[in-house]
């Protein structure tokens, strides 16, 4: 168990692609770190530099207190689950989990107890004999998850592990995955394009866009107070509405419609509301035109416009719908947005900055 | 033909039907014809006629029971030519084997780049083998080979074609020069298919490289290398009689030879068809021997899928 520390860490490709730039982060010992974030924006990289599997070609990484930067893969106390599994197909499961121990001398004794705990933990036990190819994709990730447990290394490196299993198996491997880190205590960096995978399985997020940080912070503080419109629109589900709204007159107005107060600098904002702090009232300050209702059972999420713009409300009624409603907006929802930048307005020092600690 | 038997029993939706009963034996006629005159019926012959023995000049032959068969088996120069073909088929398929998956290995590593190293290696497999046999007796000529002046710098005189050894040496040379592209080509697929992650889980499980592969790589490689082995030895023991032919006609008879090449030898220069039946038969009933072998007992230990 360790520490993973990365510092102005970077990655350019041969060709000049910068797949990675300038990230810093402290990952504490027994932490879970989600890597958040589009397909192709440097999750795999940043992870897979970690791993040694890549070169590090700007930067440094400690894990422990060691740079791993020229360290061989093996060198590096680390273990990687792979989104393919990745298990030697001529390998028995036991062989598989076992391989790894043995190429570090671990006495004989010491790798069937480690192996055996990990099958029982692991509910492998009856298929320790098999070779992958009977097993079916669920049981080959717990094997894949078995092989990274018994080498107990410093920390537990995972690529979009669950991302070929089917929506239920997923969720059920999501809680499993979490309660063996929660038991094993091992510092994991976890990769995922998934949000909500990353919300339900992070201490901590890491939100990536375009190879860069956009975001670092525990998951309800990143949901709560998304650092900038790209973070804000990528997580949560519904995704959050965004419409271009501008600043008069200490309030916020779309097109005619004055939503609430606010107190930074007059001119062009992003206004962003979630689904969920959005209400149905006769009295409210929005006119919403509905599009289409997607009903979800316990609520049901409106699609419609206001002012020709998306927007998405939830509400857990069960009548029929107007076509034309009026929404009322909680003051305290707002989200605004820099339109040139993107990032966070904030409101004049009305909420500290204490979540991106 | 047999294509179309086939689909059509997996997929009886699709099955081809044929009015007639006789127009499917029409299409395989050609088929079965190639069949049994070009193997069928020769293969009867050589098994007859290993029974009896010809006149030189053809007039009527005379049946002799296994006479041929005892005669060649205890004649210690056929002993002799067994001998090296089977020397010579563990020489060049354990060279050729061995020299085409390490090329095969040092390239996959490089593969981004291997375009002209690949186009290189296949265009020595493109060279058809009397052609190989003929570049590869240039090298080892008497006067102007550069293989000669190799080993005279060395202070050994090549006799190629007179000397046993040194013939030996030439053709073992020019049959796995010629055989390891195609090893190659076989050996680097193979490796292509060893998934990227595997290698890189192996790459954090195991530091040595060697380990790794032998471990890791070359179990996955075994289907591929169980294939090539018998490809290999049937290469060696029948295919390479071009490069004989080549290095060995017309030279005194101190020259190694294959038994296929010994066959043709007593058969056609000799004119000792019954003899070289016999011999041929013989090696017809090797060959069986050999795949059954390596069927029952080399692929089982041989990890598929
Ligand atoms: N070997 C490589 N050579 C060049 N560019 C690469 C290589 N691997 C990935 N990239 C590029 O780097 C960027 C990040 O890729 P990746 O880390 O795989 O993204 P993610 O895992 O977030 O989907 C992509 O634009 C990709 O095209
Ligand atoms: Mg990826």
């Amino acid at each position: 168990m360790a520490t993973v520390t990365l510092s102005a860490v970077g990655k350019t490709y041969a060709g000049g692609v910068d797949a990675v730039r300038d990230v810093n982060v402290d990952i504490k010992d027994g932490e879970f770190v989600v890597l958040v974030g589009p397909s192709g924006c440097g999750k795999s990289t940043l992870l897979r530099m970690v791993a040694g599997l890549e070169t590090v070609t700007h930067g440094e990484i400690r894990i422990g207190d060691r740079v791993v930067n020229t360290l061989d893969p093996a060198d590096r106390d680390i273990a990687m689950v792979f989104q393919n599994y990745a298990l030697y197909p001529h390998m028995s499961v036991r062989d598989n989990m076992a391989y790894g121990l043995k190429n570090r001398r671990t006495p004989k004794d010491e790798i069937t107890r480690r192996v055996d705990e990990a099958a029982r933990m692991l509910e492998l036990a009856p298929y320790l004999d098999r070779k992958p190819r009977a097993l079916s994709g669920g049981q080959r990730q717990r094997v894949a998850m078995g092989r990274a447990i018994v080498r107990q290394p410093s920390a537990f490196l995972f690529d979009e592990p669950l991302s070929n299993l089917d929506a239920k198996l997923r969720v059920s491997m999501r809680g499993e995955i979490r309660r063996l880190q929660k038991r094993l205590g091992t510092t994991s960096l976890y990769v995922t394009h998934d949000q909500l995978e990353a919300m339900t399985l992070a201490d901590r997020l890491i939100v990536l866009r375009d190879g860069a940080v956009e975001q670092i912070g525990a998951p309800l503080d990143v949901y709560r107070r998304p650092a900038s419109s790209f973070v804000a629109a990528f997580i949560g589900s519904p995704a959050m509405s965004l419409l271009d709204a501008r600043v008069a007159d200490g309030r916020v107005w779309v097109g005619e419609h004055a939503v609430a107060p606010a107190t930074v600098p007059a001119g062009e904002v992003t206004l962003g509301l979630r689904a969920e702090d959005l209400r149905i009232a006769a009295d409210g300050a929005l006119p919403m035109r509905v599009d289409y209702v997607e009903e979800l059972g316990a609520q049901r999420i409106i699609h419609g416009f206001v002012e020709g713009q998306q927007i998405a409300v939830t509400e857990t009624g069960a009548d029929s719908l107007p076509s034309d409603l009026r929404l009322a907006v909680d003051p305290g929802a707002l989200h605004l947005f820099d339109v040139a930048t993107g990032r966070r307005m904030d409101e004049a020092a009305a909420q500290p900055a204490r979540e991106l600690a | 033909m047999r294509g179309l038997v086939k689909a059509g029993a997996a997929t009886p939706q699709k099955r081809v039907q044929f009015d007639r009963p006789l127009t499917p034996w029409l299409f395989l006629a050609p088929q079965l014809a190639v069949v049994v005159i070009f193997f069928y019926w020769p293969s009867v012959q050589a098994v007859v006629s290993s029974f009896y023995i010809e006149d030189p000049f053809g007039f009527g032959s005379t049946f002799v029971g296994m006479e041929n068969y005892t005669n060649a088996l205890t004649d210690t120069r056929y002993q002799a030519t067994a001998a090296f073909t089977a020397f010579f088929c563990v020489v060049v398929t354990a060279l050729s084997l061995g020299i085409g998956l390490l090329l095969a290995v040092k390239a996959d590593k490089v593969i981004r780049g291997a375009g002209p190293y690949k186009t290189v290696l296949i265009s020595v497999y493109a060279i058809a083998p009397p052609v190989a046999g003929l570049i590869g007796m240039m090298i080892f000529d008497q006067h102007i080979g550069p293989m000669t002046a190799l080993f005279g710098f060395f202070g050994r005189d090549l006799q190629v074609g007179v000397n046993y050894w040194d013939t030996t040496i030439a053709v073992t040379t020019i049959s796995v020069w010629k055989q390891i592209p195609y090893n190659f080509i076989f050996f680097l697929s193979g490796l292509q298919t060893v998934p990227v992650s595997v290698r890189e889980a192996a790459l954090i499980d195991a530091r040595s490289g060697w380990r790794r592969f032998r471990d890791i790589v070359l179990p996955l490689l075994a289907p591929t290398a169980f294939f090539l082995l018998i490809i290999n030895i049937t290469y060696a023991m029948f295919d390479t009689f071009a490069i004989f032919d080549v290095v060995v006609k017309d030279k005194p008879a101190n020259n190694p030879m294959t038994l296929v090449y010994k066959v043709y030898l007593d058969g056609f220069k000799g004119n000792d068809i019954g003899g070289s039946s016999a011999q041929s038969v013989i090696l017809m009933l090797v060959v069986a021997a050999l795949t059954v072998v390596q069927f029952r007992f080399l692929e089982r230990r041989v990890h598929y899928g």
